[in-house]
């Protein structure tokens, strides 16, 4: 008696398309979810030929990969496509960077061919903006959490209080400074290598380390920006690019 | 005036707030124009937050109606959470627009949506926040002119000393005027003021300025008079009515939010009115009449619309699509075009026939079929035909039992309760009602995992309808009337288990009475709440009926007026009700004539296909009835991507 509809057929991928992109001004304020939206409907505006998924409720080809945390900027975040139709890649970055609202940029795209982005990303190279301490101050608590044993913060979250090990996480730091400019204040930049541990140590993870471990006075306020996510290479390590060896 | 972005100051703040971005603006067809080319800036507050005042129609319309003249702008702001309003009073920052991050308080006019009583609060606190006077008589000409529309617009009454003016019914082609006759009295020299220009505003009957009115009561409570005060002022005030929908193709391009909303959809509205008649509904009643967007627009509008936002659904907007005179032919032929699209189109459905099953199945041709939903509204047939809603039990059978036959699973039906002469059988009937849905849907799809859900919601009698005389049921009345449903529909041993029922407590329904049919004497009771910590009164988690409660009880404790006087109370025609100068276009013996014909359990027709019953606003407002395809056939264009015309 019961007619169903028959499910959409799976659309085969011809093609995978690797993306990285940034957030940045406004669009640093985006949580996750929010980029899918954007990119599901930046896809659509721009007629990229995606494929879809079989079944009831059919979804665009779309894998993500690590991303950053809501309030945190980055020029490195990564996401693969996978295209029903072959498309010249190059085309790519500034098609969907125009479909997209300004703040997310896809700023280079590479045409897979084996294993996964997300396989390669084993750590970030991270830079802290702390807005209202001097570079010396942060040096000083830097090294003091270097010599502090396991350096481990509460992280609160909707489902309860997490626990995270940061110092174990934290590979390599640098910390500069940067001069008043334009009505901001001068500010200390501190740039860390973190390893992607589970769960994964975020920027403000390792500021609330430097100020409950090293007694750091609390920043007036902080932007984080992921500067790379890719491979570890190197000694002392440095972040490498994803991309490099996959194409 | 030296309006700066305040963005820089807001930026720190945003880190310590829960969802961010919803107060960031930037997204996808969002229109920031200059600043200083503008000779009118408007701000558009719909008192919500943004997840629920986002998609909101009317400020997407008028977003773009307004933003589409060359010297006027308009921005989009919305109420902010208790976490930023905390920070914002904290760091002494003020409310601002979304598009260029500017204080509220540095536009032109404030013109707010309401759609719903329980944002008045929010309304109120944006104010405050703006740092502009919450009362119109403490305002300066410095501050903007607060202009309240929408549907909550045509009582405006309980607002009445915190807004300078409402515009009544349809906003196009008034922001329109109000926008010039600013500019005019502006390169006048601003003569007399902030109230020349209300003065101007009022005399072009344009805006209705509760201010020009005076109110006098009687030692009962109730109202003896309402006079205007000054000359030039006319005594009743006109709703607005956009004729030719085909000319106002709006929204052109929506906004296409980055934070998630509650309706994660392009709307096309293809059709503004209804005549139905349902004797509970104020929209249907106040948007009179009926007034059609051709099948050729709606194909417009749907194929542009999607190519700007990226929306991968489409929900045809009306008060009861499935009524618009082409939407056989323009289901088949949207599903056409969009087939193998992965695009998805919805037809609200709220009326219980056959046909709508049809539209149903050709929308959802590729597409999964998990929920219908109709709207009965009332449970046996006896109050059917008090409402006015004309279903047969065996015609919501028969529809239900196609749909579950067709592939559907599951069948959401929606109810009021607290509805006039109700007793406790007609509510106990919805249970009945749905174990024969049950029982007959099982029967025919042969499967025993088909559902259904009942949503009920507590009646409010609203102003400009028939049952604007009638008595609200008590709170306790309401909750205890569904304690006894949940019990029979939990107590049903063979089909309980597969109806589901939602409800809510019937408190946060005497507030949306009170403030839906209160005078000006309710204004002390809301600036009451909202000084006692009121705030998102629509929300559960922040509603408090005790706050409203003990508020009415302290401002009134010398008056001869209660929360009971405003809602439990029935009214009798001659009452001068709070909005009888207020036009709607009803003519006032027609509405008491439907009432007493609900009472006597008499239907009325609709005036699209059975003789006109002379509500009176076709008459009184100067327009018709305007469906049917005229001379202008739609061809569906069936291959995908083919580019429609462009619209103006």
């Amino acid at each position: 008696m019961s007619k169903r509809q028959p499910p959409n057929e799976a659309q085969p991928v011809v093609q995978k398309l690797r993306l990285r992109y940034a957030k940045s001004g406004r669009m640093r304020f985006a949580s996750h979810r929010d980029f899918q939206r954007a990119l599901e409907r930046a896809v659509r505006r721009a007629e990229l030929p995606i494929a879809f998924s079989g079944g009831f409720s059919p979804h665009p080809r779309i894998s993500y990969a690590n991303s950053a945390p809501t309030g945190a900027a980055s020029e490195a975040e990564y996401v693969q496509l996978g295209m029903r139709e072959e498309v010249n890649a190059e085309l790519i970055p500034d098609a969907l960077t125009a479909a997209l609202p300004n703040g997310f940029a896809i700023t280079q795209c590479v045409i897979a061919t084996s294993g996964s982005v997300a396989d390669r990303l084993d750590a970030s190279l991270w830079q802290l903006e702390l807005r209202g301490v001097n570079r010396e101050q942060v040096a000083v608590a830097l090294n003091q959490l270097k010599v502090t044993p396991d350096v481990t913060v509460d992280r609160v979250t909707k489902s309860g209080v997490k626990q995270v090990e940061v110092g174990s996480a934290i590979l390599e730091s640098t910390v500069t400074a940067m001069e008043s400019v334009a009505g901001v204040e001068a500010c200390a930049i501190l740039q860390v290598v973190v390893r992607h541990d589970i769960p994964a140590v975020r920027p403000e993870d390792v500021l609330t380390a430097l100020v409950e471990y090293a007694d750091l006075d609390e920043p007036a306020s902080s932007v984080f920006t992921r500067l790379a996510q890719g491979p570890l290479t190197g000694d002392p390590v440095t972040v490498g690019d994803p991309f490099s060896e996959m194409r | 005036m030296t309006a700066k972005s305040l963005y820089q100051e807001l930026e720190p703040l945003l880190a310590q707030v829960r969802k961010p971005i919803q107060y960031v603006g930037g997204e996808v067809n969002a229109t920031v124009k200059e600043w200083t080319d503008a000779k009118v800036r408007w701000a558009l507050l719909y008192p919500d937050a943004y997840e629920v005042g986002s998609p909101n129609q009317g400020v997407q319309i008028l977003y773009e109606v307004l933003n589409e003249q060359p010297d006027v702008l308009a921005e989009r702001c919305y109420a902010v959470w208790p976490d930023m309003e905390a920070l914002l009073r904290e760091k002494n920052i003020p409310a601002f627009t979304l598009d260029s991050h500017r204080s509220i308080r540095d536009f032109d006019v404030l013109g707010v949506s309401l759609a719903t009583e329980l944002g008045y609060t929010n309304l109120l606190n944006t104010l405050d926040l703006a740092g502009i006077p919450i009362r119109s008589a403490d305002r300066s000409d410095s501050d903007p002119l607060v202009l309240v529309g929408g549907h909550s617009a045509f009582n405006p009454e309980p607002l009445a000393p915190f807004i300078d003016g409402a515009v009544l019914g349809d906003g196009e082609e008034p922001t329109l005027t109000i926008s010039r006759l600013i500019a005019e009295w502006r390169e006048s020299g601003s003569p007399e003021g902030r109230l020349g220009l209300l003065s101007k505003l009022a005399a072009a009957g344009v805006v209705y300025v509760p201010a020009f009115y005076d109110i006098s009561y009687g030692s009962q409570g109730h109202i003896e008079a309402i006079r205007p005060n000054r000359p030039g002022v006319p005594w009743t005030v006109s709703k607005h009515t956009l004729m030719d929908l085909d000319e106002w193709p709006y929204p052109k391009k929506p906004v296409v939010p980055v934070a998630e909303t509650i309706h994660e959809r392009m709307s096309v509205e293809i059709f503004r009115g209804c005549t139905r008649g349902c004797r509970f509904c104020q929209a249907g009643m106040i948007t009179r009449p009926v007034r059609e967007r051709s099948a050729g627009t709606v194909a417009n509008m749907v194929d542009c619309g999607l190519k700007r936002t990226g929306f991968d659904e489409v929900g045809m907007l009306s008060l009861s699509s499935a009524d618009h005179s082409e939407i056989g032919d323009l289901a088949k032929g949207l599903a056409d075009q969009y087939e193998g699209t992965r695009t998805s189109l919805s037809l609200p459905s709220t009326r219980v026939d056959a046909f709508n099953i049809e539209l149903a199945d050709e929308l959802s041709r590729n597409g999964r079929r998990s929920g219908l939903t109709f709207a009965p509204e009332g449970g046996s047939e006896r109050m059917r035909r008090v409402i006015n809603k004309t279903v047969s039990e065996d015609d919501l059978i028969r529809t239900v039992t196609a749909a579950y036959a067709s592939g559907w699973r599951h069948v959401k039906l929606y109810f009021m309760c607290g509805l006039p002469t109700e007793t406790d059988e007609d509510v106990l009937q919805i249970a009945r009602l749905a174990r024969e849905v049950i029982r007959t849907g099982r029967e025919v799809s042969g499967r025993r995992d088909i559902r259904c859900t009942v949503s009920i919601g507590g009646f409010v009698p609203k102003p400009h309808t028939p049952f604007q005389w009638a008595g609200q049921l008590p709170a306790e009345q309401t909750d205890r009337r569904l304690q006894l449903l949940r019990d029979e529909i939990r107590g049903d041993r063979e089909y309980g288990r597969s109806i589901g029922m939602r409800y809510h407590d019937g408190e946060p329904g005497i507030v949306e009475g009170l403030l839906a049919r209160g005078d000006r004497r309710v204004a002390d009771v809301i600036e009451q709440v909202w000084r006692d910590g009121g705030r998102f009164d629509g929300w559960s988690e922040y509603f408090s009926f005790d706050r409203w409660s003990s508020a009415a009880a302290n401002v009134w404790r010398d008056e001869p007026i209660d929360l009971d006087w405003f809602t439990t109370r029935e009214r009798s025609f001659d009452e001068v009700l709070p909005w009888s100068h207020l036009d709607s276009g009803l003519d006032a013996e027609w509405l008491w004539q439907d009432w007493q014909d609900a009472l006597a359990e008499d239907e009325v027709g609709d005036c699209r296909w059975t003789p006109c019953s002379q509500c009176g606003v076709c008459d009184q407002m100067d327009t018709h009835i305007q469906v049917g395809p005229a001379d202008k056939v739609w061809i569906p264009t069936i291959s995908v991507g083919a580019t429609a015309p462009e619209m103006a």
